[in-house]
């Protein structure tokens, strides 16, 4: 049997009179890269903050790593790495100097540190530019910074929000090769994207979320399968009546 | 608190200083400039003169005949010298020896009775009651030595006797003038310890705004994400601005230096300068992290933070030698006085660190600075569990 990583049970997040997560049920295991589907505004930002105890919810219970975020918060953010939405890299810091001190932020030992700064940027193709301020950085390279910041300490867990936005293909390959290579690694990966082909490529299984519900839950293929369609695009389609794209 | 993460966030804050031209225009250059032109403008480089020509006047006069007033409004009346009165010898012998002012007459108690026993028998000197009014001079000053004697003793015998003098004697007389050695004090000189707090207050807005600008990036939320806690992330804030307080003050006391001040004090001095300046700085993130606080945008955090400048920059600092008395009561209300004071007594009178008023000057701040940085970090701890 699987350990989980996450576990939500009822989760509801309301603000004021609009309720952004209603009732989520979810689990994640270890070693899983699972993703989040749904246009801007589904919840999925919502629920990820949530989980990573930015955001306290309504109701409901949520446990990741085995422990509670509203009891265990201190404990939690020692396991989880978060790569946010919008990026956010001080822009006066090197590109380097921004994952150093996020990787200070988790006490990481000097050794530690540089190997593991190193090789994040070997492998997410910055090192050229590492000693460069991170505010000249174009839009891609700056979502690589913010990629190496969420997990330079090796998280067990890891909360990627829409990783790729905005990247052209060939960053976007090279992030993806990137994320693949954490679930090698056996990290619980939870990606959201409203990329239908990015979740089709990478994930074990997806749940696909809107209007703050789970709608739907499987493997990409067995989706397609149960919906009759060539991909998840269509199964959104079926299940809502509208093109998720037209969201956005 | 974890060390690791306070110094890494604290290298980040100053390398924000380094890097970022508004920071460091804020921080550096405008302090230099400001002394700089402050400091040629009114310092000895422009040839800075001491006021002169005013005559501090102690009234010792108990007989309550109205002889002295008449003297000092006579002085007054003079127009060539300026007239300040002192119930306290010893803070016109102070302000003298400081340069304030040029000259300190001295009426004795039995002025009034002299005055009267001469006009009860203006020809019989038998029955005159002497008495000596004595004249201390700022023996640096041309002035003071040629003319403020003259023009003195012209006034004490038109005001006593009603005469032009000439060979007439009469029972008041002046005294030998004694010189006093008086410190050449340029204007620059008396408002360089206001200079520093005046500095020191504009963290206030930069601190605000460092903490917007984490904000509006997502900066603060992503930080929460890690193991830092509150506490790391303001201690981090508060070390980097009393370290930038340090540069600061040494830039500032370099530039100063350089344009001609020249202060009183020694390296304990300069050592505690630097140490009121530091527990200032706690003051200054305090207000900074009001600011943050209650600002919904970065602009209204400038405007915020000059909610909390202003009252310190004008009763506290530089600005506020030219107020009113009751301004200057209102600048005990401001930490930034302290400040300017205990710079005042170590630079401006050479008074020893150790001494009462400069301790007290310390406490104050101290005292201070916790009691708003505690409310800052309250209020901002609130904000961020919202």
């Amino acid at each position: 049997m699987k350990e989980a990583a996450i576990v939500i049970e009822n989760l509801t997040k309301k603000y004021e009179d609009v309720t952004a997560v209603d009732g989520l049920n979810l689990v994640v295991d270890k070693g899983e890269l699972f993703g989040l589907l749904g246009p801007n505004g589904a919840g999925k930002t919502t629920t990820i903050n949530i989980l990573c105890g930015l955001l306290e919810p309504t109701s409901g219970s949520v446990m990741v790593g085995g422990h509670d975020v509203l009891r265990e918060p201190k404990i939690i953010k020692e396991l989880i790495g978060i790569s946010p939405q919008e990026t956010a890299v001080y822009p006066y810091l090197t590109g380097k100097e921004n994952i150093e001190l996020f990787a200070n932020l988790h006490t990481m030992p000097k050794e530690k540190l540089k190997a593991n700064v190193d090789e994040l940027l070997q492998k997410l193709s910055i090192r050229d530019h590492a000693n460069r301020k991170a505010g000249k950085y174009s839009g891609g390279m700056m979502r690589r910074i913010n990629l190496a910041m969420a997990l330079v300490h090796d998280p067990e867990i890891a909360f990627l929000d829409e990783p790729t936005v905005g990247m052209d293909p060939q960053s976007r390959r090279a992030v993806w090769d990137f994320i693949r290579e954490l679930r090698r690694q056996s990290k619980a990966v939870l990606l959201t994207t409203h990329y239908m082909e990015e979740a089709e490529e990478l994930c074990d299984r997806v749940g696909i979320i809107d209007n703050g519900k789970l709608i739907s839950l499987g493997t990409p293929q067995g989706l397609k399968v149960q919906f009759n369609v060539k991909n998840l695009e269509e199964v959104f389609l079926q299940l809502t009546g509208r093109r998720i794209r037209e969201e956005v | 608190m974890t060390l690791q993460r306070v110094a890494a966030l604290a290298r980040k804050n100053i390398l924000a200083l380094v890097r970022e031209p508004e920071a460091l225009f804020m921080l550096i250059l405008f302090p230099v400039i400001g002394t700089m032109a402050f400091g040629l403008a009114f310092g000895t480089a422009a040839g800075g003169q001491t006021t002169y020509g005013v005559v501090g006047v102690v009234n010792e006069d108990l007989s309550g005949l109205g002889w002295s007033q008449y003297l000092v409004g006579n002085l007054s009346e003079t127009m060539i010298l300026g007239v300040q009165n002192y119930t306290d010898g010893g803070a016109a012998q102070s302000d003298l020896s400081q340069g304030k002012i040029q000259a300190v007459l001295l009426i004795p108690e039995n002025f009034g009775i002299s005055c009267d026993s001469y006009w009860d028998s203006p020809t019989n000197p038998n029955l005159w009651i002497n008495t000596t009014v004595t004249l201390y001079l700022d023996s640096g000053s041309m002035i003071a030595t040629q003319a403020i004697p003259n023009i003195v003793q012209q006034t004490l015998a038109r005001a006593v006797y009603g005469i032009q003098p000439t060979a007439i004697s009469g029972p008041v007389s002046m005294g030998s003038p004694s010189l006093v050695e008086v410190s050449k004090l340029t204007t620059f000189d008396y408002f360089a310890p206001g200079f520093f707090a005046f500095y020191a207050i504009f963290q206030i807005m930069t601190v605000a705004q460092s903490f917007i600008f984490e904000r509006d990036k997502g900066l603060i939320r992503r930080i929460r994400t890690t193991p830092t806690s509150s506490s790391e992330f303001i201690a981090s804030h508060t070390i980097s601005n009393m370290i930038i307080a340090i540069i600061q003050v040494a830039i500032v006391f370099l530039v100063a230096i350089l344009v001609g001040y020249r202060p009183l004090g020694d390296a304990a001095s300069f050592v505690s300068a630097f140490l009121i300046l530091s527990i200032f700085s706690l003051c200054c993130v305090g207000f900074g992290l009001i600011a943050a606080t209650l600002a919904k945008s970065s602009g209204a955090a400038t405007g915020i933070a000059f909610v909390f400048i202003m009252p310190q920059m004008l009763l506290g600092t530089f600005v506020s030698v030219g107020l009113s008395a009751i301004a200057k009561e209102a600048g005990r209300f401001v930490p930034g006085y302290y400040v300017t004071d205990a710079l005042t007594s170590l630079f401006l009178r050479g008074a020893p660190v150790t001494s009462p008023s400069i301790l007290l000057d310390i406490l104050v701040v101290s005292m201070a600075s916790v009691v708003v940085l505690i409310f800052g970090i309250v209020l901002y701890g609130k904000y961020e569990k919202t």
